[in-house]
């Protein structure tokens, strides 16, 4: 009898959606399971039986297991059994719940990414719902929201959510770790129809395209062929340096976001609101982005009871040139894509400046005039952006101009 | 002991008697006509009385011992001090010390505060709760430990049992913030503000005997008065009736979670579009946090529009009180004040009005004033394809909550009921509801953050929102959804033991729910 036991998951009072398993092998007495659980009298059996179903798939016949549940899926259940396994047995088994078929989506590289939702990724209460609330991307974590020692489980769950969390459509993104670790990382998520993996702390190209040349190979491996898309973030005085290298790295780059909480810190000063002190690195990597046709993209914004004040912030970041912005919490998106969206006047005098266009397009003149002013041909592909960013967002109709009266145009 | 049991109109199996008493299974909505008269307690005389009005006694015992207590009496309190409660407890522990057994006991609600009355379940002091049993009061019941069977009634269904004789109280102990020496008291006033005594109205006025117990004793009159001491044999003053940061519970906070603030977004959206929002539109919402979401943004709206609710009906709190406040709602009729924010607008605001149960929730009755509110939010612990609703038990069969005024608000013209598709990983929406407590043709729209759906009896709300973009789906694609998501519940299991009956507002049983198997 082995009297170590290993341990996965989360209880305690304010934990929902999750458990905690603890494992303890044995060589006699078969499977002995001890359940706890919020939900025993409705999936009591149902909890027992996919437990054993897992041990056995793993060949263990002999085991001694503590369940002490709050309401757990099913997916949260195998990822933290299989965890606890892992700690307890060498194994080169994996055990895959099914894979969504809805889950299996990819995306392209120039979609939106005003909001991204970051999901801490050994949180499974955080992932079931992340998907209803319109955000563009959601980004399950493995990085600084996992704590060293949740590490390796982090990576089964999150493994399990992208096979059997429908995030309705949204980018399925995830955080990988740093260094070597980061690489184990790739190993697990990439063959789960990931569409995009965030870089941590990046101060180079090498780095990212070693990311990309290791997710070339796991996707062969594995058969794949879908996108999988990078952002690198840079959280460092040396990455904002680097960020035109590492920005025009590799092909699947097409975003860079900036991190200003690990960037304020690496430059010994205090955030502030308003983000002067920061201001050379936001615009050094707008530009770097923009010099490499690529999304540049804003850090969180960390105050989630201020509405007000994310609103400010995303004017300010739209203005600056971003395209896009971390969230923390739901409730932030509505705003932040409200707030990167173009503005009712901003599409009104869009509209006109590309009816101007068509009109002297049509009349096979050269110069665009709108009433007395001349309109440079860089105005006109910013107002085309703006009108397909309009009626992409729903703002505007496809058929905007069909439907101006003749008399008008 | 074997009990006749018949299938009722809402195809449950019911008894047709409760505790010895006779019972009449459900018929269906509007069915049940009441015959005869209502109950009249036995005529007083001022003979009996002080001339000078003064009904001060030393104590609550001596008050018990004066109204005669003995055993099987039957003995109400009322929930306006809600879990700050200090009295109802202390009525029965006089009541053990002195020997007497086999009380009823008639709260209009119960709390968490009333969990230490197991101790007097278990020493035959009390033998049943006809109220709403909470927390482990009803796991003490669902396990079949109480001696009498339950009776869980609505608020107006409290009402309707006390005029039509149904229950016959003995002794009210009414606890009042606010008394004189005559025994008129109010909810307003002293060291334990609750609002109103609206719940303890029926019981003044119908019980044999009525004891008042106060901490703020005034002198005559107390004005206004809600309980009139005509109607109040003793007065008892103590150190303190409640504590006053658990009388306006923690409830009335709007919710943090997302996904219960998209479903109160949904809710505000739906009645937006559905044109059930309007310009003198009349409302109803409670003290959950996902209704009070639901309050802040159809005020919102209402701004945003220029319209103005008629009137609210309370459950009164701090988002009903800005509406009164900013202009957005005309009058608030209040059965019960949730938090200190509208104990204090009571005092302070002509238009917010106390507006007891009694006139507002009694089936039987002249009128129902729910059936004159436009949109009611209500919630459940359950609902089936039929759309049927529970909110008495758990899936896992446990009774954890009172009825309230549910039953009485689905007679509204739009029953809104905004629930998580499921809590934790139990489906709210299931085949068939454990305890039935509200018909499904009195339920209209279900709102989960996965989508709405809409009883098909409600042809003119499925038109009316149609083309909205809404995310509208049938009941049965809600629950596979949810079934999809958490996989598919066993159903708990049941001894043939019935532990409490539930009461439709006619008096009607329309379930029961029995003991759990262990």
């Amino acid at each position: 009898m082995n009297n170590s036991y290993t341990t996965s998951g989360n209880s305690g009072p304010k934990v929902r959606s999750d458990c905690e398993v603890s494992l303890g092998l044995s060589d006699r007495g078969g499977i002995v399971i001890d359940l706890k659980s919020k939900v025993e009298a409705l999936y009591g059996e149902s909890i027992k039986k996919q437990c054993t179903e897992i041990l056995n798939y793993f060949g263990i016949r002999d085991a001694f297991l503590r369940i002490d549940d709050s309401g757990a899926l099913s997916f949260v259940i195998a990822a933290r059994l299989e965890s606890a396994i892992k700690k307890a047995a060498d194994t080169e088994l994996d055990y895959l719940p099914d894979l969504l078929e809805e889950n299996k989506y990819s995306t392209s590289s120039g979609r939106f990414r005003f909001s991204r939702l970051y999901v801490p990724g050994n949180t499974p209460g955080m992932m079931i719902n992340a998907g209803l609330h319109s955000a563009d991307g959601i980004i399950l974590d493995l990085e600084d929201s996992v704590g060293p020692e949740k590490k390796d489980e982090a990576r089964i769950l999150v493994r399990n959510a992208l096979r059997q969390v429908n995030f309705n459509g949204a980018e399925r993104m995830a955080r990988i770790n740093q260094g070597e670790r980061g690489m184990k990382d790739l190993e697990v998520i990439v063959p789960q129809y990931v569409n995009l993996i965030l870089i941590p702390k990046c101060e180079d190209a090498a780095t990212v395209r070693n990311i990309e040349n290791r997710i070339s190979e796991i996707k062969a491996n594995a058969g794949l062929n879908n996108p999988v898309y990078l952002m690198p973030i840079i959280e460092t005085a040396l990455g904002v340096e680097m960020s035109f290298e590492i920005a025009r790295s590799a092909a699947s780059v097409v975003a860079i976001a900036v991190g200003l909480e690990d960037l304020t810190a690496d430059m010994g000063v205090p955030r502030t609101v308003e983000g002067k002190e920061t201001f050379y690195a936001r615009t050094r990597i707008v530009n770097a982005a923009k010099a490499s046709g690529i999304q540049p993209i804003d850090s969180v914004f960390s105050d989630v009871g201020d509405m007000e004040a994310l609103r400010q912030s995303v004017l300010s970041s739209k203005a600056l040139g971003f395209e896009g912005m971390g969230c923390i919490h739901p409730r932030q998106i509505p705003v932040i894509r409200q707030g990167f969206a173009p503005g009712p006047e901003e599409i009104e005098k869009s509209k006109k400046i590309v009816l101007a266009f068509e009109n002297a397009h049509s009349k096979g003149l050269g110069v665009v005039a709108l009433g007395s002013k001349m309109i440079d041909p860089p105005v006109v592909a910013r107002a085309q952006k703006i009108i397909d960013l309009a009626v992409r967002l729903g703002l505007l109709s496809g058929g905007w101009m069909n439907e101006i009266p003749a008399e008008m145009k | 002991m074997a009990i006749a049991t018949v299938i009722n109109a809402a195809g449950r199996s019911v008894p047709t008697e409760i505790n010895g008493n006779p019972a009449i299974p459900f018929r269906g909505v509007g069915k049940h006509r009441p015959h005869g008269n209502k109950f009249g307690p036995p005529i007083p005389s001022c003979s009996d009385f002080p001339d000078d009005g003064n009904k001060v006694v030393a104590t609550l015992e001596e008050a018990l011992l004066r109204c005669g207590i003995r055993d099987g009496m039957t003995i109400s309190t009322h929930h306006h001090l809600r879990d700050g409660d200090l009295i109802s407890n202390r009525v029965f522990e006089i009541a053990s010390v002195m020997g007497v057994k086999d009380l009823v006991w008639f709260p209009s609600a119960s709390f968490p505060c009333n969990d230490p009355l197991i101790k007097y379940l278990e020493d035959g002091t009390i033998n049943r709760i006809e109220g709403s049993m909470n927390g482990p009061l009803g796991k003490f019941v669902s396990e079949g430990k109480m001696k009498g069977t339950a009776v869980l009634r609505s608020h107006g269904g409290r009402v309707q049992a006390i005029q039509d004789g149904e229950v016959k109280i003995d002794i009210a102990v009414l606890v009042a913030p606010t008394t004189d020496s005559y025994g008129n008291a109010r909810g307003t006033g002293g060291n334990s503000a609750c609002g109103v005594l609206g719940y303890a109205k029926a019981d003044s006025m119908y019980a044999d005997k009525v004891i008042v117990v106060t901490d703020n004793l005034v002198d005559l009159p107390c004005f206004p008065m809600e309980i009139e001491g005509n109607y109040v044999d003793y007065v008892v003053v103590v150190d303190k009736i409640g504590i006053p940061e658990k009388i306006a519970s923690g409830t009335t906070q709007i919710t943090k979670s997302p996904d219960r603030l998209l479903i109160a977004e949904l809710t505000a959206a739906f009645l937006e579009k559905s044109g059930i929002l309007k310009d003198g539109v009349t409302m109803q919402a409670g003290a959950g946090g996902t209704s009070l979401a639901i309050a802040v943004f159809l005020h919102e709206i209402l701004k945003g529009k220029g319209w103005k609710s008629k009137f609210g009906f309370g459950g009164s709190t701090k988002y009903m009180v800005e509406m009164l406040e900013q202009g957005q709602m005309g009058y608030i009729l209040d059965a019960q004040a949730f938090d200190l924010d509208s104990v204090a607008s009571i005092v302070k605001n002509a238009n917010h009005i106390p507006y007891p149960v009694f006139n507002a929730y009694n089936y039987h009755s002249k009128g129902n004033l729910t059936s004159m509110m436009d949109i009611m939010i209500l919630g459940a612990t359950e609902v089936d394809l039929n759309f049927n609703g529970n909110v008495v038990t758990h899936s896992d069969g446990y009774l954890l909550h009172g009825i309230g005024g549910w039953q009485n608000c689905l007679h509204a013209r739009n029953v809104l009921l905004p629930i998580p598709l499921f809590r934790d990983r139990i489906p709210v929406i299931v085949d068939e509801v454990t305890t039935l407590c509200g018909p499904g043709e009195l339920i209209d729209v279900i709102i989960t953050e996965r989508g709405i759906a809409i009883n098909p009896l409600r042809q003119d709300l499925i038109e009316s929102v149609r083309d909205s973009g809404l995310p509208l789906k049938t009941i049965a694609e809600l629950k596979d959804e949810a079934e999809k998501i958490c996989g598919k519940p066993s159903k708990p299991e049941f001894e043939d033991d019935i532990v409490a009956a539930i009461k439709w507002v006619d008096g009607t049983v329309i379930d029961v729910v029995r003991k759990i198997k262990r």
